[in-house]
C-alpha cells in the first residue's frame, strides 16, 4: 500500500489554451510550440523570462527534445522536463509540474504539448514507435493502433457484454458536445445509425471509433496561486493525482488499467467521491478506453458500463458530461496534445472559459490520461481532480 | 525448343505487379528467435534464474531481471481475442487486405500476437507454429488443433509464409542422379504443373529413370551447372514462369588433403558444389524474383559445417556451396524469394558405397524437400547424420570440427 499523498496546496493550475487544429500542417512541431507560447503571451501577458519551468510532450519534434525546445523557444528555465508519454503526458506534466512549484524549484512552469501532422507522419511515426511493436506488432497485419484496439475491445465486448451500440452512445454524445466547440474538426451530428453502419476498420472498429490524427498544441500554467492572483489570472487547485505504468502485467488482455490500482487512495485523498465530479474529461483514442475508465475512476462498478451508459446522459447538459470539447473522437487527435486537452478542456469548464457551452455549475474536473501502446496495452495510466478556487 | 507449350497469357502493356515485403526491421533478440524459427524451431527465451518464459525478445527477465536463454516450447495456445485489419497503411499488407489476426494465451507462458487462421475464433486451443514471413522474420501462426502435418494451402494468409508446389513450374538439376530422379518424382507427385529435369552430361542410358523421366509433366533439358552457357540457354528455354529451383547437383569422391588427395577430383567438387550454386543462381535468381511464390532449394551436405578427412575435397566444396548459399538468400530476401537448405548425410546410393549405415534414401530426401517447401522452412535436416551433425555444431563448433574427424 502506497504512502498516502501530500496536499497539494500552494500550486495553481491556470491559462488553458488550444491552437486550433488542422487536419494537416506543413509547419512544425516546434512552429506549433512557438504558437501555443504566443497565444500565452497574447492572452495573460506571459513573456520568455516569466517562465522559469518547462515541460514539454511531442513525438514530432525529433531530433529535439525540451533541450533544443528551451534554446528554441527562448527560455532560460531552472527546471524542466520532457515527456515521452503520449496521451498520459498532460496528467503527468501537472503533476510534476505541481510539486516543482510547490517545493519550490520553479515558480511558473509551462506545460506545452505540440505536434505537427504532414500527409505522411502518421505512418512514419507509426513505423518507429517502440521495439516491441517492430518485433511483435507490425509484423502482424500492420493495422496500427486500430488493430491493437480491435484486440482489446473484442475481448472487452464479450467480458463484460458491452455492444457496439453503447460505444456509439458515447461517440455520439462526444460529437453533440463538439457541436459548440468551433474548433472540434468533426462537428457534423453522429447518427446511431452512421455509427453502426460505418465502414470496418479493424473488427469490430469501426470508422468512427477511430480519431482523426491531426497538428495541434495545447498548453496550460502551474504557478503558485499567489502569482495567478498578482497576475489576475483565474485558477484552479489541484485535489489529488495519481499515475501508473505498465499496470496489471500479467492480464492477458488490457480489460483494466492502471487507475483501477490506486483509485481508492485518490477519492480518499481528494475528499471528494464521483458523485461530486461535475465534468470528465478521459482520454478518448478509442470508445473503449473511455468505458475502462469509467469503470476503473470508480464511476460505476466493473463490468457494468454498459449499463451505465445506456442510463447515463453524456452530454454537456446531461448527468455526467463527458469530454465536453468533443474530445480526440470529434476534436481530433494531435499527438501528444491529445494527452493534454483533456487537462486544457477540464481547466476551461471549472474556470467558466469554455470553448464552446459551458456545464452548469461546473466547480469539480476529473481528468484522466491513457498512453503509450508499447506492445499490446496502452503502459501509462494517469489520473487528476481540479477545483476551481473561489 | 520451349519446354512447354507457347500460351499467351499475360498482356504484355500491362505493369508488373510489385512485391512488397512486411515490416523487416527487428531487435538482435529477434533475430536470434527467427534463427531458430528458420530450422523449424518454436523458442522462446527462458529465465536461467526463475525459469519464466517471455516475449516478446528481451535483454532480462521481467521477473527478476535474471538472465536469459533460449529454448523450444510446447506449441499449444489458446486464442484469447481477435480482428480482421481492412485497413493498413502498409503497402505489403495493403496487397494481401483483409488480414486476420489475434492474440493467444501461449502454453508456455507469455500472450502473443499471431496470425489467426481463418477458421479460429476466441476461446479455440491452437497450435503454434513459428514460421519465416516473406522477410525472413519469425512469425507466429495459430493453427487449428488437429491439424495433420499438411498446411492448408487454401488459406491465403497462410500461402503467404509457405512455397505451393501444385500447379508450379519446378526445374532440378542433375536430375539424372539417384536424389535428382526421386526429386523429380516427388516435385510430379505433389502437383507440380511442369517439372524440367536438368539432364548433366555425357548422355548415357536412364535405367530405371526413363519411367519417371518420361512421365507426363516431366520435360528433360541439357542442364549441365558447370558450364555457363548450359546453364543460361537450360534456363533461357524454361521460357517463362519458373518458380521454384532445386539444386541437387553435387560431386562426391573421397580423398584427404595430402593423403589420397587428387587435386582434380577437388577441383571438380568445387565446379559443381559452389560455382554451380552462382551459376544456377545468377541465371534463375531474376526469374524466382518476379514469382508470387519462389524459391531455391539447395541440397547440401552436412559436411559443409566442418572438414571431413575422409572426404575433404568434398566437404570444402560443400562448405563454399554453404556460404554462397548464404549470401544468395541475404540477396534473395528483398524480392521475397525463399533460399531453403536441405542438410543430408550419407546418401544411399553409388557414391557412399563404402560407407556404413545409417545412410539416407534419395527418395526421403526427396520427400524432405517437399516437406520444407510446403511447411515453409529454411533449413532441414533430413536423417539422423544431418541432425546430429547440426546439433553438436550448433552447441559448440570447435569441439565438433575435432569429434568429428577423430
Amino acid at each position: 500500500m502506497s504512502r498516502r499523498q501530500a496536499s497539494y496546496d500552494g500550486v495553481a493550475v491556470c491559462a488553458p489554451v488550444t491552437v486550433p487544429y488542422v487536419r494537416f500542417s506543413n509547419e512544425t512541431a516546434h512552429w506549433w510550440a512557438g504558437a501555443a507560447l504566443r497565444q500565452l503571451r497574447d492572452s495573460v501577458g506571459l513573456t520568455p523570462a516569466d517562465v522559469d519551468g518547462f515541460c514539454f510532450a511531442s513525438f514530432t519534434a525529433g531530433p529535439d527534445t525540451v533541450v533544443g525546445m528551451v534554446q528554441h523557444l527562448g527560455l532560460t528555465p531552472r527546471w524542466m522536463d520532457h515527456l515521452p508519454t503520449g496521451g498520459a503526458s498532460g496528467v503527468m506534466a501537472l503533476r510534476r509540474a505541481a510539486r516543482a512549484v510547490q517545493c519550490g524549484d520553479a515558480d511558473l512552469v509551462v506545460c506545452l504539448a505540440a505536434d505537427t501532422n504532414a500527409i505522411d507522419s502518421f505512418r512514419h511515426g507509426l513505423a518507429n514507435f517502440s521495439r516491441f511493436s517492430q518485433d511483435a506488432v507490425y509484423p502482424y497485419g500492420f493495422g496500427g493502433p486500430n488493430a491493437t484496439f480491435a484486440l482489446i475491445t473484442d475481448a472487452y465486448m464479450r467480458a463484460y457484454d458491452v455492444t457496439r451500440e453503447d460505444f456509439g452512445k458515447l461517440c455520439i454524445a462526444q460529437r453533440a458536445n463538439a457541436a459548440s466547440n468551433p474548433m472540434a474538426l468533426q462537428r457534423k451530428p453522429l447518427t446511431m445509425d452512421d455509427y453502426l453502419g460505418a465502414r470496418p476498420i479493424a473488427d469490430p472498429i469501426h470508422l468512427f471509433d477511430c480519431v482523426m490524427p491531426c497538428a495541434g498544441a495545447e498548453a496550460f500554467i502551474v504557478t503558485t496561486p499567489e502569482i495567478a492572483e498578482r497576475r489576475g489570472l483565474k485558477a484552479a487547485s489541484v485535489l489529488a493525482t495519481i499515475e501508473r505504468h505498465n499496470a496489471f502485467p500479467d492480464d492477458p488482455v488490457q480489460l483494466r488499467g492502471g487507475w483501477e490500482m490506486d483509485i481508492d487512495g485518490f477519492w480518499e485523498s481528494a475528499g471528494i467521491t464521483p458523485g461530486d465530479v461535475d465534468c470528465l474529461q478521459v482520454y478518448d483514442d478509442y470508445p473503449v478506453i473511455v468505458a475502462m475508465q469509467i469503470e476503473d475512476l470508480g464511476f460505476c462498478p466493473k463490468g457494468l458500463v454498459g449499463k451505465v451508459i445506456r442510463q447515463t446522459d453524456f452530454t454537456i447538459s446531461g448527468n455526467l458530461p463527458l469530454n465536453t470539447n468533443g474530445g480526440q473522437l470529434s476534436a481530433g487527435q494531435a499527438g501528444a496534445a491529445g494527452g493534454f486537452q483533456n487537462v486544457t478542456e477540464g481547466l476551461r469548464q471549472i474556470l467558466r472559459q469554455p470553448l464552446g457551452d459551458q456545464v452548469p455549475g461546473a466547480n469539480i474536473a476529473l481528468v484522466s490520461g491513457f498512453g503509450l501502446v508499447n506492445y499490446d496495452r496502452g503502459v501509462c495510466t494517469g489520473a487528476a481532480a481540479l477545483k476551481a478556487m473561489s | 525448343m520451349n519446354a512447354r507449350p507457347p500460351k499467351e497469357t499475360r498482356d504484355p502493356v500491362l505493369r508488373k505487379k510489385a512485391r512488397h515485403l512486411p515490416p523487416g526491421l527487428r531487435s538482435r533478440s529477434m533475430h536470434a528467435m527467427s534463427a531458430r524459427a528458420a530450422q523449424g524451431r518454436f523458442a522462446l527465451q527462458v529465465c536461467a534464474d526463475c525459469g519464466t518464459a517471455t516475449y516478446p525478445p528481451r535483454e532480462a527477465c521481467p521477473q527478476c531481471w535474471g538472465t536469459l536463454d533460449w529454448q523450444d516450447q510446447p506449441n499449444g495456445a489458446q486464442v484469447l481475442c481477435e480482428t480482421t485489419v481492412r485497413v493498413s497503411t502498409d503497402l505489403y499488407f495493403r496487397d494481401h487486405l483483409p488480414w486476420k489476426m489475434g492474440k493467444v494465451a501461449l502454453d508456455a507462458g507469455p500472450v502473443a500476437l499471431v496470425h489467426l487462421h481463418r477458421s479460429l475464433r476466441p476461446d479455440d486451443r491452437a497450435v503454434i507454429r513459428c514460421m519465416l514471413d516473406r522477410g525472413g522474420n519469425a512469425a507466429l501462426f495459430a493453427l487449428p488443433l488437429h491439424t495433420s502435418g499438411d498446411i492448408d494451402m487454401t488459406d491465403p494468409q497462410l500461402r503467404e509464409f509457405v512455397v505451393p508446389i501444385k500447379g508450379k513450374t519446378v526445374l532440378v538439376s542433375d536430375a539424372r542422379s539417384a536424389i535428382g530422379l526421386a526429386v523429380v518424382k516427388a516435385m510430379h507427385d505433389a502437383g507440380a504443373a511442369l517439372v524440367v529435369a536438368g539432364m548433366a552430361p555425357p548422355d548415357r542410358p536412364l535405367g530405371d529413370g526413363a519411367q519417371i523421366l518420361s512421365l507426363d509433366g516431366v520435360q528433360q533439358m541439357p542442364l549441365d551447372i558447370s558450364d555457363q552457357t548450359s546453364v543460361s540457354e537450360a534456363l533461357s528455354k524454361v521460357g517463362g514462369p519458373l518458380d521454384i529451383v532445386i539444386n541437387t547437383a553435387r560431386h562426391v569422391r573421397s580423398g584427404g588433403v595430402s593423403a589420397h588427395g587428387n587435386l582434380v577430383e577437388q577441383r571438380r567438387a568445387f565446379d559443381i558444389s559452389a560455382m554451380g550454386l552462382s551459376r544456377l543462381a545468377q541465371a534463375a535468381g531474376p526469374m524466382l524474383a518476379g514469382r508470387s511464390h519462389g524459391a531455391f532449394v539447395d541440397l547440401i551436405s552436412s559436411d559443409a559445417l566442418s572438414g571431413s578427412a575422409s572426404h575433404a575435397g568434398f566437404a570444402a566444396a560443400e562448405a563454399a556451396r554453404l556460404a554462397l548459399l548464404q549470401s544468395f538468400r541475404h540477396e534473395m530476401r528483398g524480392a521475397g524469394v525463399r533460399v531453403m537448405s536441405v542438410f543430408t548425410g550419407p546418401v544411399e546410393d553409388e557414391h557412399f558405397q563404402s560407407v556404413p549405415p545409417p545412410k539416407v534414401a534419395p527418395r526421403r530426401i526427396a520427400g524432405a524437400i517437399v516437406d520444407a517447401l510446403t511447411q515453409g522452412r529454411e533449413q532441414t535436416c533430413v536423417g539422423d547424420i544431418a541432425q546430429d551433425a547440426m546439433d553438436r555444431w550448433l552447441e559448440d563448433p570447435a569441439l565438433y570440427a575435432r569429434e568429428k574427424n577423430l
